[in-house]
C-alpha cells in the first residue's frame, strides 16, 4: 500500500517536475517501489520479472541522463523551459534525441524495447498491473512531448518516419502476439504495447503531416488523438487488469491462463457485463473511449500518408481479434470446471470501483469534447514549440493563404 | 639559519589524539577485564575530542596555514578529510565492538591501533612534503596491516594480512622510489617547490617519477591495477576491521592524491589525466563485472569498492577542466564511505553470534528476520546503486556533471553503462533480501541492541536524506577544494 502511494507520489512528481534533476529523481526513484511490489508480492517467476523490469528502465534512463547533463551544460540551469530555446545542430540533436528515445521507448514501450513488459505485467500483482498500465505506460509518451519534441525537433522531423515504421510494427506485429496468447494478462499487455503504439503514432505523424499536407487543423487532431489514447487505455487496461485480478482472486490456484475459465458469465453476470464494455473500449468500439483516439489518429494518418493509415487501421480488425476471442474463451462456453460455478459476482466496493471506470469510458467515448478543449491550447503551445521555425513557416503560410 | 617555534596549535588534533593514545596505553595497564569499556570509552572520547578541536579548526583557518618549517598544512582540505576521518572511525570503532567481542579478539590493543592508523591518516592529510605524507601513510599502514592479523584464529585473516602486508610494502617501495626521484630532480620534498621547480618539464625523469607516485597512491586506494589485495583483505579480516579499512583510509587516500596531483603535479597534468582515465574505466569495468561472480557478500563489496574508488577517480581527473571535478570526487568519496560503512555494519551486526553470515546466502528472507535492518541495507545498496532519490544518485550526478563540462560525454556515457552492471549485482542482495524466504534453520528474528539501532538508522537514513538534501555536505566539499 505505502509502495503504491510512493508510486503515485512519484508519478504526480514526474508530471509536475520543470527542473530535469527532479523530473529525473522521480522518474528513477519509482523504479524503487515499483521494484519491490513486483517482487514481493508478484507470483511465481517475479525475481525474475521485477530485475528485467528494473535493468530495461533504468538502461533507458541512464542515456537520458547524460543528454540532460549535456544540455545543462549548455544552458548552465537545468530548467527544462531554458532547454527549449537553444539552437542545435542537427548532428548533436540526433544524438540527443536518440538518447532520449532509449529513456522514453522502454518506458512506453515501442517494438524493440518492450520484452519487459508483459513479464511485469504477468507476474505484477492486480494493483501492480494497473498501476504499470495506467499510468507509468504514459510517462514515456509525456517524455516524448515534454523533452524529444521540443529540444530536439529537427532531429524528430527528420527521424519521424523511423518513429512512425516503429510504432505500425508495434500496433500490427504485437496485435499478432497478442492473438496466441494464453495468458490473460500477458494478452492485455501485449494489446496496452499495440494500444500505446497508437500514441507513438500520434505524437511523431505530426511532422509528416506538417511536411506533406502543411495541414494545422490535421496536426492538431493527431496530437490530441494520441492524449486521448492514452487517457482511454489507462481506463480501458486499467480496467482490464482488474478484472483479471478479481478472476484469479476468486479461483484458487490464482490461475491467470484462459483455459482454467469459460462460462464466466453464468456465475457473474454482472462483472461480465461490465468486462465487456471494458473489452469493447480495447477494441475501439463507436462510443467508448477506446474509439475517440484511434479515430482521431487514424483520420489524420489518412491526411499524412494513405499506407500508414492502412496498417493503422489493421488494429481496428486485430485487437477485434484477440480481445473478443479470449472474452468468448473465458467468459462464454460451458462453464469449465466446479469452482467456475461456484465464483461470486463482484462485490460492492468492486462494483463501485467499476462504475467509476465505466463512466469514465463513456465520458470522453461519448462527449470527449471539454477534455478536448482543455488539451487544446496546451497542444498549440507544444506544436509551436515542436515543429522547426522552416517547418512551421509552411505550415502557418498554407493556413493563412 | 633563521629559527621559528612550529606553530603547535594548528596540530592541535594530531598531537590530542597522541597524547590520548599514550594515556590510554599506561591506564589501560591497571585496568581489570571487567573495566575494560573504560577503553573504549577513552578511545571514543579521543576520537570526539579530536572531532571538536578540527570542528573549531574550521573557523579558526581560513586561510591555509604551512607550519612545521613546511611539513604540515591546515587548509579546508585537510580539515573537511580530518572531520570526516575522525568521524567515520567513531562509528566504526561502535560497530566493530559487540562484533570483535563475540570473536574474543576484544582487547585494548585492537582500539589502540586503531586509534594509531587514524592518527597516520591525520598527519597524511596535512601533510605538505612529500616526507610527512609516506610518515602518515605507513603509520596508519602498519597498523592496519596489525589489526587485519588480529583475529589469530582464522587462517583466512593470516592470509589477508600477509598478503597486506607484502603487497602494501611493496606499494610503499614503489612511493618511496617516486618521491625519491621528485626529490633528484628537483631538490625539494615540498609539495608547491616541487611544482615550481618541475615548472613545464615533461621529461622521462618526471613522468617515471609520477608514475611511481600515482602507482603508490593507486595501490592504497585500491584501483585497478593494483587491486588485487582488496577482495582477499576484505574477506579475510574480520568484519570490523574490513569497515574500518573501507573507511577512513579511503577518504585520506583521496586527500593526499587530490594534494599532490592538484599541487605539486600541476604541469604534468596531460600526462596523469589520460592515465587516470584508463585507471578508472578498468576498475568501472572490472569492478562491476567481477563482483557479479562474487558469492561472498564481504567480496562483492570489495569489487564494488574498486568500482567506486574509479567513478572517484573520474571527478579528479574531470578536475584540471572543470570547476567542480575536485569538489564532485570529494562528495563522492565521502558518500560512498558513508554508505559502506553502513553495508559492512549490517554485516558485522548480522554475524555478531560468532559465526561469520557473508554468504549472500545468508541474506536470503532478511526481511522477514528483521524488516528495519533489511530496509536499512536496502537503502545503502540503492545508494551504492546510484539510484535516486539516494545519496548514490547525487554524488554520481555531481560526477557527470564535472565530466560533461570537462568535454567528456563519452566517459560520461561509459561510467553510466558500468553503473548499470552495478545495479544488477545490488538489486541481487536486494532480491534475496525481500523475494525470499529464510532458510529454514536460520530463520530466526534477528534481535538489535539500542545502540546498534540507532547507530545503524543513522547511517541508513542519512543515505536517504543526503540524497534529499544534499546542498549542505556538497557546499562543504566545494569549500574545501575550491
Amino acid at each position: 500500500m505505502a509502495a503504491f502511494l510512493i508510486i503515485q507520489g512519484m508519478i504526480v512528481g514526474v508530471f509536475c517536475a520543470m527542473d530535469a534533476i527532479l523530473f529525473y529523481v522521480f522518474w528513477e526513484g519509482m523504479l524503487i517501489p515499483m521494484y519491490l511490489s513486483i517482487g514481493m508480492w508478484g507470483s511465481a517467476n517475479r525475481s525474475y520479472a521485477s530485475i528485467k523490469f528494473f535493468l530495461f528502465t533504468f538502461f533507458g534512463s541512464i542515456l537520458m541522463l547524460v543528454a540532460l547533463l549535456y544540455l545543462y551544460n549548455k544552458t548552465g540551469s537545468f530548467m527544462i523551459q531554458n532547454f527549449y530555446g537553444l539552437s542545435l545542430d542537427l548532428t548533436t540533436q540526433k544524438w540527443l534525441f536518440a538518447a532520449f528515445l532509449f529513456a522514453f521507448a522502454v518506458k512506453v514501450p515501442m517494438w524493440p524495447v518492450h520484452t519487459w513488459l508483459p513479464d511485469a505485467h504477468t507476474e505484477a500483482p492486480a494493483g501492480g498491473s494497473v498501476v504499470l498500465a495506467a499510468l507509468m505506460l504514459k510517462l514515456g509518451i509525456y517524455g516524448f512531448f515534454r523533452f524529444s519534441m521540443p529540444i530536439t525537433p529537427l532531429a524528430c522531423e527528420k527521424m519521424a518516419w523511423v518513429m512512425i515504421v516503429l510504432s505500425l510494427i508495434a500496433i500490427v506485429y504485437i496485435g499478432l502476439i497478442a492473438i496466441v496468447q494464453t495468458d490473460m494478462k500477458k494478452l492485455i499487455a501485449y494489446s496496452s504495447i499495440a494500444h500505446m503504439g497508437f500514441a507513438t503514432l500520434g505524437c511523431f505523424m505530426v511532422y509528416n503531416i506538417a511536411v506533406d499536407s502543411h495541414s494545422l487543423e490535421t496536426a492538431y487532431m493527431s496530437l490530441e488523438g494520441a492524449v486521448i489514447q492514452m487517457v482511454a487505455h489507462a481506463f480501458g487496461s486499467g480496467a482490464m487488469f482488474l478484472g483479471v485480478g478479481m478472476l484469479a482472486d476468486r479461483s484458487l490456484t490464482h490461475s491467470r491462463q484462459i483455459r482454467d475459465y469459460g462460462g464466466v458469465a453464468n456465475s457473474m453476470p454482472i462483472f461480465a457485463a461490465f468486462f465487456m464494455l471494458f473489452a469493447m473500449s480495447n477494441v475501439g468500439l463507436p462510443g467508448t473511449a477506446g474509439f475517440v483516439g484511434e479515430f482521431m489518429i487514424i483520420m489524420s494518418a489518412v491526411q499524412s500518408h494513405f499506407m500508414v493509415a492502412v496498417f493503422a487501421s489493421l488494429t481496428l480488425i486485430l485487437s477485434a481479434c484477440y480481445t473478443l476471442w479470449m472474452y468468448k474463451r473465458v467468459f462464454f462456453g460451458v462453464v469449465a470446471n466446479d469452482q467456475v460455478a461456484s465464483f461470486k459476482d463482484v462485490s460492492r466496493l468492486e462494483l463501485f470501483n467499476y462504475i467509476l471506470l465505466a463512466a469514465g469510458v463513456f465520458y470522453i467515448g461519448l462527449y470527449p469534447e471539454p477534455l478536448i478543449n482543455i488539451l487544446r491550447p496546451t497542444i498549440g503551445h507544444l506544436l509551436l514549440q515542436s515543429l522547426s521555425p522552416d517547418l512551421a513557416l509552411s505550415v502557418t503560410d498554407k493556413l493563412y493563404l | 639559519m633563521e629559527f621559528s617555534l612550529p606553530q603547535f596549535s594548528s596540530a592541535l588534533p594530531e598531537i590530542f589524539i597522541l597524547g590520548m593514545a599514550c594515556f590510554i596505553l599506561v591506564v589501560d595497564v591497571y585496568l581489570t577485564p571487567a573495566y575494560r569499556f573504560i577503553t573504549y570509552a577513552l578511545i571514543q572520547g579521543a576520537l570526539g575530542g579530536a572531532f571538536l578541536l578540527t570542528l573549531l579548526q574550521f573557523g579558526e583557518y581560513p586561510e591555509p596555514i604551512i607550519t612545521f618549517s613546511g611539513h604540515y598544512v591546515v587548509d579546508k582540505l585537510a580539515i573537511l578529510s580530518k572531520l570526516c576521518i575522525l568521524l567515520f572511525s567513531f562509528f566504526t570503532f561502535a560497530y566493530a565492538r559487540d562484533y570483535i567481542k563475540s570473536r574474543n579478539i576484544e582487547s585494548s590493543e585492537y582500539y589502540l591501533l586503531g586509534l594509531l592508523a587514524v592518527l597516520g591518516m591525520l598527519v597524511m592529510v596535512s601533510a605538505n612534503t612529500f616526507l610527512t605524507m609516506y610518515l602518515g601513510l605507513e603509520l596508519s599502514s602498519l597498523a592496519l596491516y596489525a589489526m587485519v592479523a588480529m583475529y589469530k584464529e582464522s587462517g583466512d585473516a593470516a592470509e589477508a594480512a600477509m598478503k597486506y602486508f607484502v603487497l602494501g610494502s611493496l606499494a610503499s617501495g614503489i612511493l618511496l622510489y617516486g618521491i625519491s626521484l621528485f626529490y633528484g630532480l628537483t631538490g625539494s620534498i615540498e609539495l608547491h617547490a616541487v611544482a615550481s621547480a618541475l615548472g613545464d618539464r615533461q621529461d622521462v625523469a618526471a613522468l617515471a617519477a609520477m608514475v611511481f607516485v600515482i602507482a603508490g597512491l593507486i595501490f592504497k586506494f585500491g584501483a585497478v591495477p593494483f587491486h588485487m589485495w582488496v577482495p582477499d583483505v576484505y574477506q579475510g579480516a574480520p568484519t570490523s576491521t574490513t569497515m574500518f579499512i573501507a573507511t577512513a583510509p579511503k577518504v585520506a587516500a583521496f586527500a593526499i592524491t587530490v594534494r599532490i596531483l592538484q599541487q605539486a603535479l600541476p604541469g604534468l597534468q596531460d600526462s596523469w589525466v589520460p592515465m587516470l582515465i584508463v585507471i578508472s574505466i578498468f576498475s568501472m569495468l572490472f569492478g562491476n563485472l567481477v563482483a557479479i561472480a562474487q558469492t561472498n557478500i564481504k567480496r562483492m563489496l570489495a569489487y564494488s569498492s574498486i568500482a567506486h574508488v574509479g567513478y572517484a577517480l573520474l571527478g579528479i581527473l574531470a578536475g584540471p577542466t572543470s570547476t567542480t571535478g575536485y569538489s564532485a570526487a570529494m562528495f563522492y568519496i565521502v558518500t560512498y564511505v558513508m554508505v559502506a560503512a553502513g553495508a559492512f555494519a549490517i554485516i558485522a551486526i548480522i554475524s555478531r553470534s560468532g559465526v561469520e553470515f557473508d554468504n549472500l546466502e545468508d541474506y536470503r528472507g532478511l526481511n522477514a528476520r528483521n524488516p528495519w535492518l533489511a530496509f536499512m541495507m536496502l537503502l545503502l545498496l540503492f545508494s551504492m546503486a546510484g539510484i535516486p532519490p539516494t545519496v548514490g544518485f547525487f554524488a554520481k550526478l555531481g560526477l557527470l556533471e564535472a565530466l560533461v563540462q570537462a568535454n567528456y560525454v563519452w566517459l560520461a556515457a561509459l561510467s553510466l553503462i558500468f553503473a548499470l552492471v552495478g545495479v544488477y549485482y545490488y538489486l541481487r542482495v536486494v532480491m534475496l533480501m525481500y523475494f525470499e524466504e529464510p532458510h529454514p534453520h536460520a530463520s530466526a528474528p534477528i534481535s538489535l541492541s539500542a545502540r546498534m539501532l540507532a547507530a545503524i538508522s543513522v547511517n541508513g537514513v542519512a543515505a536517504l536524506v543526503l540524497g534529499v538534501l544534499p546542498s549542505f555536505v556538497i557546499d562543504l566539499c566545494r569549500i574545501s577544494v575550491g
